[in-house]
């Protein structure tokens, strides 16, 4: 099997949707596909004892999080038939209503799509060592679980 | 032996430090938490995994890496 490098998904703070519409733009000379599908993790101000958050501070196990991404996309791509699949995971502070998870997955038809980025999503959730720290707007904090 | 030990996210506010190298003679992962118990009383009460070489391991694995790191749950996404 050809050893592919392993790349960094991580982008230090939000994902912003200028770089969302330029992956987009980038896949229009790939004419095989037939169907994008895409995830947009996003910071909710949730109110939690009357406070509310404002943001949240994202770091990682870069190391074994990288692993972790890539062992992902190639079990993606082992399960389902995809033309291509980006991640990209935000760290540092990203403020609410900004985009902290960018998962985007194409392929020929559509049902595979909608599989493939859910398995992917869950699996990012489940298995990559990334921990999120919710900022209150009077700068005390908690630590965000995954629901 | 000296294991490099690294903390992520609560785990890292309760040691007050990101990383450290530390010389232990733990054999297993277990003796190596029994140890670190000893030195931060307050992870007894924190729900954490065990990384070695970037792996999630047991608390029965032997230690055979040079790097150890304590996750808490992962919250990605």
């Amino acid at each position: 099997m050809e050893h592919k490098k392993i790349k960094s998904v991580f982008k230090q703070g939000a994902i912003s949707s200028e770089f969302i519409g330029e992956s987009i733009a980038k896949h229009q000379s790939k004419t095989s596909i037939g169907a994008h599908n895409i995830f947009l993790g996003q910071v909710r101000a949730d109110v939690i004892n009357n406070k509310t958050i404002s943001a949240i501070e994202y770091t990682a196990y870069e190391d074994m999080a990288n692993i972790k991404f890539h062992d992902i996309r190639e079990a993606a791509f082992e399960k389902f038939d995809l033309t291509c699949m980006h991640i990209y995971h935000s760290l540092g502070i990203v403020k609410a209503g900004e985009i902290c998870l960018f998962v985007f997955v194409s392929a020929p038809r559509r049902k595979v799509v909608f599989k493939a980025l859910e398995f992917i999503v869950e699996a990012i959730k489940a298995d990559v060592p990334v921990f999120g720290k919710e900022i209150f707007e009077d700068d005390t904090h908690q630590w965000k679980t995954n629901t | 032996m000296k294991i490099n030990i690294k903390y992520f996210g609560q785990i890292a506010e309760v040691t007050n430090r990101d990383s450290e190298i530390i010389e232990v003679s733990a054999k297993t992962i277990s003796e190596l938490t029994d140890w670190i118990y000893l030195k931060f009383p307050d992870l007894k009460n924190k729900d954490f995994q065990v990384a070695q070489n970037q792996e999630l391991v047991s608390i029965e694995t032997k230690i055979t890496g040079n790097e150890i790191a304590l996750l808490p749950p992962f919250s990605g996404g």
